[in-house]
């Protein structure tokens, strides 16, 4: 139980800086949804089923979709993203 | 051991922090940001952990087993839609400066005229 | 200043930061034991109080009900702020999407993807329902449940086109259901103070603990978050979609 939670927790500390170093926003989308799986499992983890259930919904489903729709919309307005790493 | 969630969560925090000061795109640094408010989630809930606990839920078993603490599970469950929430009026906004800018890299638009 | 020298400047604020972190997080006690009374008294004492099995949401809603209204109204303001955001500009013209058929009209989707949504188009809002009326129950609530509920009008967008979602969500209706869930919160709120009671304080009969028709006012608040989740979410989604594919040109300077 102990090797599963520390597990856990290196995942997600590993998840979080996965997200920031991945500098394109549209590849970044991909990463944070999967690192609110992540942080998903580790409500679950922590016994909070109500608090991963909004997690999952909210930061794997609802959070990358705005992010690719806000994307789409500066590529549908001309040209190319603005600077990106 | 017994540190290593609050460790995480202050690892997030700044390393979320980092992902905003050199960010180049708005829409990456307003990602980072929801990484920053995960880390606050992180400390809430370790901090009303109890090993060994239960969810605190009671409908098949008795009242009085062990379980965890339900009041930080109740503040972080509505932050979490709360904050998706105003990411997305952050993502407006980022439009809106696309619109009058046309660009979305901070360095460029520093001190210039509409 | 350089992007250089703010990397160097970050990195020495976060070093100090991070050592007044360390120093702070090493007072708390340790993962995994719990000392404070809260959380055992209100483990005790919710279920007979409130008849609520799921404490989490008899806290959300009842004992500390206030401030679940202002986030609710947080996330009001912020559908509010994103929906005059992105409306149209003075001077921007909108241009239906059948009019710029050779680069903005997606392509038709295909068979599969369209038979595969609309079959999971009724499992999701059913079990959108399910999450939202059994808050007081089961894991779930209000919040949870109308998250759902948008992914469902989220699968008529991927499964149709997007002329079928603007035919099936018209936008009054939108308006209408997030505004009677906000509205609804304070209603529920106002039936306390009728009853001669504080606000939001839960004076309808209790029930029994675990039947569906239990915890007094906590299915009615759950009910009123869940469709103003729900109305808000769709609007959130629409408006972006609206920018999206209703291609807009600026007719002037603004």
């Amino acid at each position: 139980m102990i090797v599963l939670e520390a597990a856990v927790f290196l995942l997600v500390a590993a998840g979080g800086t996965a997200v920031v170093l991945t500098r394109n926003p549209l590849n970044q989308a991909i990463v944070a949804s999967f690192y609110g799986l992540i942080l998903g499992i580790m409500f679950l983890v922590f016994q909070a089923p109500d608090v991963a259930l909004s997690q999952i919904t909210v930061g794997a489903v609802a959070l990358p979709l705005m992010i690719v729709l806000a994307l789409a919309k500066v590529r549908a307005l001309g040209g190319g993203k603005g600077g990106e790493q | 051991m017994s540190l290593l969630p609050y460790l995480v969560a202050a690892w997030l925090f700044l390393v979320g922090l980092y992902g905003i000061v050199t960010s180049r795109n708005l829409v990456h640094a307003i990602t980072c940001l929801s990484v920053v408010q995960s880390s606050t989630y992180i400390l809430l809930l370790a901090v009303g952990f109890e090993r060994g606990g239960t969810a605190p839920i009671f409908l098949d078993v008795p009242v009085g087993t062990k379980a965890v603490d339900p009041v930080v599970g109740a503040l972080t469950l509505t932050d979490i839609v709360v904050g998706a929430t105003v990411s997305a009026l952050l993502l407006a906004l980022a439009v809106q400066v696309y619109k009058h800018h046309g660009t979305l890299d901070p360095e460029r638009f520093r001190g210039e005229q509409d | 200043m350089t992007p250089a020298v703010r990397r160097l400047v970050f990195l020495a604020a976060a070093t100090v930061a991070g050592a007044l972190l360390l120093w702070g997080l090493t007072g708390l006690p340790p993962y995994g034991v719990y000392p404070g009374p809260y959380g055992d008294v209100l483990n005790q004492v919710a279920v007979a109080e409130r008849k609520a099995t799921n404490v989490v949401a008899a806290v959300t809603f009842d004992y500390r009900g206030v401030d679940t209204m202002g986030e609710e109204y947080i996330l009001f303001a912020a559908v509010i702020g994103v929906a005059v955001l992105l409306r149209a500009q003075r001077g921007e013209v909108e241009r239906q999407p059948d009019e710029d058929a050779a680069d903005r009209r997606a392509p038709a989707t295909s068979n599969a993807v369209r038979v595969l949504g609309l079959a999971l188009l009724g499992p999701v809002v059913l079990f959108g329902v399910y999450v939202v009326t059994h808050g007081h129950l089961s894991p779930g609530g209000g919040f949870q449940g109308g998250v759902v509920l948008a992914t469902g009008a989220l699968l008529v967008y991927l499964s149709g086109e997007y002329v079928t979602l603007r035919r099936v969500r018209p936008v009054f209706l939108l308006d209408l259901a997030e505004s009677a869930g906000a509205g609804g919160y304070v209603a529920v709120g106002l039936l306390g103070v009728a009853a001669g009671a504080a606000f939001l304080e839960n004076v309808l009969p209790l029930g029994q603990p675990g039947a569906l028709l239990s915890a007094g006012t906590i299915p009615l608040i759950n009910l009123a978050v869940g469709v103003e989740v729900a109305g808000g979410l769709v609007l959130l989604l629409s408006e972006f979609l609206q920018q999206t594919l209703v291609l807009r040109r600026p007719g002037e300077v603004t």
